[in-house]
């Protein structure tokens, strides 16, 4: 298990945007009539987009919205691991560490992280623009090592293709995401050995 | 080899658009009224007779789990539940269904849903999948759009996909702790009984299958049972995606027959063993959760899931973990004890202090930094974690370090006595 809290320091209030409240509703909408609880995940995570990280006001005003009792949204928010309980940078920098990344050389990618973003995880860069963190296994290990960044991977990295990526988003450049040396996606390096006349 | 004729995934790789144009241009959606008019029974039968075993690790026959649904639906109303929460290391079979081949799974909701006479599929995709998730929307709403799906549709029986993510926790793979976690609560496994089948997601009767096991539905039912049956082995039936990570030259996903030999998929697909096949030191052949094999093994073993069963080990989700020599294989399997530790949702005593434990306990072995007596009380502590809580999670925590301990006591005891040797001379 891991150990999460809410953050010491909280802010007084929380409420959706107009857009979010409604992509909070059509949420809901998806499930039968009185299952709205099935929405809580994504609530959060709606949430999550608009702030940064999950406070505790947007627990209690989720709870509300969805008639859960708070506590009921309080043990989500704990227990899913991709809600963010304090604040983070600009981008979130998620490395996967977990045994296949790890055989492929993840630690030259956490190294690159401590050298361009902070030396600690979960620490906010000095200028704010970004923080970074260990994650289990996002499921991309055919292409190791690999970051997630705001939603979309970098794979097959190294060092220097790491803080490359970095430093392009520090610049308010957009890198490229997706495997970082040539190949489509999953295929072997080189292109595919099966269905050769489908590429 | 398997033949490319004989593929279900013609779009693995994702170099042709996954939009329903040219999903219908590789063979998607063809026909599936005629297969719908067979009717449930039909459907399962076929299922049934070609073999098809669960693709999301367990290896439960489909057609079977199909047929525990009620006959006849009361009440309740069924529901599929299509569990794309893919997060076993090593595993990314299901992330290239979802983002490139996605209409094989969404004409395999409506064929699986129909006939388990349910009018409604979630599929729970896991929270990190976000482009993955996007990708699927789209074809949901293409199928939608095109009456494919959805109320009133072309093939007379309504059906709504609603496409649902998690948030970050390894547990909600099995298939229990999706339905709590479907439900809007943490992701902690049910006791089973009741299975779901009789009481599942709402209470309702419902059928929890992995994205490949609906994906390959559709061709199976186009192609026949008897063409799956006739690729793999007896009792190991079909096509499967294998994933090759690690110390390999080329790291890929590829579609292959069940059964192939472990090195004709790692010198075929994945350009070898880095360093030849001489430089191998083990191989995890089934996502984190299955004991490793060392080289002996690897040289003759067959992917399938007796194969690997014969072996100590599993298929499990087929993710193959290649390590060479050069790899520290006891950190390789610390990191996954500290997985285990990590992901492990703190209802069961064992599973809950005994990950943390055993993680303990691997760290100072990696470093040489106990006695060999440990060895054994790790051993014993990991039968009393395994078989002994609500869900497997607990075993899968327990097999690959007692993997580690059948094929590599001697490297531990090594490390134990020259940790001491230097800490002697230190002294």
């Amino acid at each position: 298990m891991s150990l999460r809290r809410l953050a010491e320091k909280q802010p007084d209030s929380f409420a959706f945007s107009a857009a979010n409240k409604a992509r909070v509703e059509k949420e809901v909408a998806k499930y039968p009539a009185g299952r709205q609880a099935s929405a809580v995940i994504a609530a959060l995570w709606i949430g999550q987009e608009q702030e940064g990280w999950v406070t505790k006001p947007m627990i209690e005003h989720v709870a509300t919205m969805l008639a859960m009792p708070s506590i009921r949204v309080l043990e989500v928010a704990t227990f899913y691991t991709m809600f963010n309980l304090e604040p983070i940078g600009e981008h979130l920098v998620q490395v996967c560490t977990t045994t296949p990344c790890w055989l492929r050389g993840s630690d030259e990618v956490v190294k690159a992280c401590k050298k361009h973003i902070h030396d600690k995880p979960h620490t906010i860069s000095a200028d704010g623009k970004f923080s970074w963190m260990e994650v289990e296994c996002l499921g991309a290990c055919v292409n190791a090592p690999m970051i997630q960044i705001d939603g979309d991977t970098y794979e097959d990295l190294d060092g220097p293709t790491t803080e490359k990526i970095i430093e392009e988003l520090r610049a308010g450049k957009t890198p490229k995401p997706g495997p970082q040396t040539g190949r489509r996606s999953s295929e072997p390096e080189g292109g595919p050995t099966v269905l050769k006349e489908k590429v | 080899m398997l033949a490319d004729k004989d593929r279900i995934f013609t779009n693995l790789y994702g170099f042709q658009s996954p939009d329903l144009a040219a999903a219908k241009k590789r063979g998607n959606w063809d026909g599936t009224k005629k297969i719908l008019e067979l009717g449930p029974e039909a459907i399962v039968d076929v299922i049934k007779k070609s073999g098809l075993r669960g693709r999301g690790g367990a290896g439960f026959p489909t057609g079977l789990k199909w047929s525990f649904m009620p006959k006849e639906v009361k009440e309740r109303p069924h529901y599929l539940v299509v569990n794309a929460d893919e997060s076993e290391p090593g595993t990314c079979k299901d992330r290239d269904i979802l983002r490139h081949d996605p209409h094989t799974l969404v004409e395999g909701c409506l064929i699986a849903g129909f006939a388990m006479r349910a009018h409604t599929a979630f599929i729970y995709v896991r929270g990190e999948f976000i482009r993955e998730r996007e990708a699927l929307q789209r074809a949901v709403d293409e199928a939608v759009a095109a009456k494919l799906i959805g109320k009133n549709n072309i093939h007379g029986w309504d059906f709504d996909i609603v496409v649902h993510h998690g948030a970050g926790a390894y547990i909600c793979g099995e298939e229990t702790a999706l339905l709590e976690s479907l439900e809007g609560k943490k992701g902690q496994p049910r006791m089973k009984p009741p299975f779901p089948a009789n009481v599942g997601v709402y209470g309702c009767p419902s059928t929890v299958n992995n994205v490949e096991s609906i994906a390959v539905a559709p061709q199976i039912m186009r192609r026949g049972a008897e063409w799956f049956a006739g690729i793999g082995r007896a009792n190991n039936t079909g096509t499967k995606v294998f994933c090759i990570s690690g110390h390999v030259n080329k790291p890929c996903n590829v579609e292959e027959a069940m059964g192939i030999p472990l090195r004709e998929l790692i010198e075929k697909h994945a350009g070898g063993v880095r360093g030849g096949w001489d430089n191998l030191l083990a191989v995890i052949p089934g996502g984190a959760s299955v004991p490793l094999i060392p080289k002996p093994i690897c040289d003759t073993v067959l992917m399938d899931f007796d194969a690997l069963k014969e072996a100590q080990s599993g298929l499990g989700t087929a993710a193959v973990i290649v390590m060479d020599k050069s790899t520290d294989v006891v950190k390789a399997i610390e990191r996954l004890a500290y997985f285990y530790k990590h992901e492990s949702c703190g209802q069961c005593t064992p599973c809950r202090e005994g990950t943390g434990w055993m993680a303990r306990v691997m760290t100072r072995l990696q470093k040489g930094d106990a006695r060999v007596e440990e060895i054994d009380l790790l051993q014993e502590v990991t039968k009393e974690v395994e078989g002994h809580t609500i869900c497997a999670l607990g075993d899968a925590a327990a097999w690959p370090i007692q993997g580690l301990i059948r094929h590599f006591r001697p490297e531990l005891e090594r490390r134990i006595a020259e940790y001491r040797g230097l800490a002697k001379a230190a002294e």
